[in-house]
């Protein structure tokens, strides 16, 4: 069937969430820019022109802790105030909106359902960091978003919420929608750049970091979608008022992505802090089939994997660090008893594979190599010392790759060789009891 | 600084002739010459994003998500169902030029898993059985 238009279904969305990012999601028609206003959209910009200067806008983000939701969580504040100090003709802020991390769809429910959240972000971003041209970079499948952006876009600019002299305040501020063509490695955000450039989708060594060097070599402010879509929020109600929302270290709320074997998906926007057996029960309805949850995987395929037992840790950047995980781009793929991890992380794997942009060797190599090694096991000709193998090649991608697509490409498969171990070997006995997955 | 196009320009160019989805080289010259950039460039840039291809394709491009969400609810099954219907591996075209099957990375339609794009239209909640009618509606449509 055709999917629906768009991820703004407005029945069956699960209560007892806190929507900052997604409130008009589902409840404004997304291509009515006066929908948008009526909802105090525009508010923020129009507060931050006429009452704020741009260090003022930088020190309630400051004050908001807001941490980027792409996947990384650095500060959003030190990266604009980077690119406000540098001296510079000429400064960009680019939207990446390349989501292609497999199991997140968070920037797509943005940008479908309040495209003027994202573009009134941007102007701030470019007012407080001193940049009057900005890029939304969306991937190129993402259709849907690419046209209801580029209306928003086209409707801001008529009604004087872009373009020169905005509201009449001087400041001039104007975004073009790009299409990327197909490549996971461009949301690594020199690889972006790269490609905004009109080049193969390689990332570049840092430093320079794109604050300092970024497109064409000028100051350039790469930020998520979700991370953008709360900045009017911010500036309209105060960094103090952001701040009280979530918890230590991990202020605001997150978007996450509820998938696999769960009664409901989708989209849901809670503050930080809640812990995942939480979030599967209260906003996924359990696991299908009340079935026993075996694990999750969090924050998508170069995310982590999360044992049943490992649940109760809050979902925020400090309490899952201690368990070498994090809330990544948000996605949560819960797996039930029946699944095999083995299965799970040959699909992994073969992404990898494909997404390696061949640059370096660890990478280009290591996750062909994993792909081959797992194969093999899953025939049945594996042994304990292709196991210990994987294991190094892993390690050695991890220490050893150019970029963080190679670095996190084996994150899955360790902690499975870790926390799983036992499917592993069964697989490698050929036990079917004990494994689900394969010919063995 | 001068605003270099190749990616917008390559989209554009493959999508211009309905009858040829893909990059003919002297197409991708002609971009090369318009942005200023040598021709091994945007070769270059051609085979390395996956929506472009320099060798035909059919009328349709159909990108089948095989990325974990998807995997978890049996896109291995559709797959096979697409390959049966139109006769072909995942990269060929059916012998009527009509389709042809390519995997794509995730889509983000992951709450509708599995899910597969058609063109530019998404479609979720597959079955083996689904599919075929998909692919009818869209031959009769052409």
């Amino acid at each position: 069937m055709p999917t629906s238009k768009s991820h703004t279904d407005k029945k069956n969305i699960p209560c007892g969430q806190n929507r900052l990012v997604l409130g008009n999601v589902g409840v404004i028609n997304p291509e009515s820019i006066d929908e948008y206003i009526a909802a105090k959209g525009y508010d923020a910009l129009k507060k931050a022109l006429s009452a704020m200067k741009p260090a003022q806008v930088i020190a309630e983000v400051k004050t908001s802790e807001l941490r980027g939701r792409g996947g990384a969580g650095f500060p959003t504040a030190i990266k604009w105030a980077g690119a406000a100090n540098e001296k510079s003709d000429v400064k960009y802020v680019i939207c990446n909106a390349d989501e292609g991390e497999p199991g997140t769809f968070k920037d797509r429910a943005i940008m479908e359902g309040d495209p003027h959240k994202l573009i009134e972000g941007m102007a701030l971003a470019g007012y407080a960091t001193g940049a009057s041209k900005g890029y939304i970079y969306v991937r190129g499948e993402y259709t849907l978003s690419i046209a209801r952006l580029a209306k928003a876009a086209a409707d801001a600019r008529a009604k004087g919420f872009l373009g020169e002299n905005i509201q009449g305040s001087g400041f001039n501020f104007d975004l073009e929608v790009l299409r990327g063509a197909g490549a996971y490695i461009c949301g690594e955000e020199s690889a972006l750049i790269e490609s905004i450039e009109g080049k193969r989708g390689e990332p570049r060594l840092k430093p320079p970091y794109p604050v300092q060097k970024g497109l064409w070599q000028k100051p350039t402010v790469v930020n998520n979608v979700e991370t953008l879509a709360n900045i009017p929020a911010i500036v309209l109600n105060g960094g103090e008022w952001y701040r009280a929302i979530g918890v230590e270290g991990s202020r605001g709320t997150k978007v996450f992505c509820l998938m696999g074997d769960l009664n409901w998906k989708g989209v849901v926007e809670i503050p930080f802090g809640a812990p995942l057996s939480k979030i599967i029960k209260e906003m996924g309805g359990g696991v299908k089939k009340d079935r026993k949850l075996k694990g999750v995987i969090l924050g998508g395929v170069s995310g982590s994997l999360l044992t049943a037992r490992e649940l109760d840790t809050p979902v925020d950047f400090k309490s899952l660090a201690l368990i070498e995980s994090g809330p990544g781009s948000g996605a949560i793929i819960a797996l039930d008893e029946t699944r095999s991890i083995v299965d799970v992380v040959d699909n992994i794997a073969h992404f990898f594979m494909h997404e390696s942009c061949g640059r370096c060797t660890p990478c280009r190599a290591g996750n062909e190599q994993i792909v081959h090694l797992i194969g093999k096991i899953r025939k049945g000709d594996g042994s304990h010392a292709d196991l210990k193998k994987l294991e190094e090649l892993g390690w050695n991608m991890y220490q050893t790759s150019f970029c963080p697509l190679g670095q996190t490409a084996p994150n899955i498969l360790l902690q499975s060789l870790k926390k799983y171990r036992g499917e592993w070997e069964a697989c490698l006995a050929g036990k079917k009891e004990k494994c689900a997955c394969c010919a063995c | 600084m001068k605003k270099n196009t190749v990616i917008e320009d390559l989209h554009r160019t493959q999508e211009t002739e309905k009858s040829k989805t893909y990059l003919e080289s002297v197409k991708m010259q002609d971009v090369a010459r318009e942005c200023g950039v040598p021709a091994a460039q945007v070769y270059g840039v051609a085979t390395f994003y996956t929506m472009f291809s320099t060798k035909p394709r059919g009328k349709h491009i159909i990108r089948i998500c095989c990325n974990l969400a998807c995997h978890l609810e049996g896109a291995d099954s559709i797959v096979d169902a697409l390959k049966g219907k139109l006769g072909v591996e995942i990269g060929g075209t059916s012998k009527d030029g009509e389709f042809t099957l390519e995997q794509s990375s995730c889509l983000g339609l992951c709450a509708e898993a599995p899910a597969m794009m058609i063109d530019g239209q998404t479609y979720g909640s597959l079955t083996p059985e689904s599919v075929g009618k998909i692919l009818d509606t869209i031959r009769k449509g052409a």
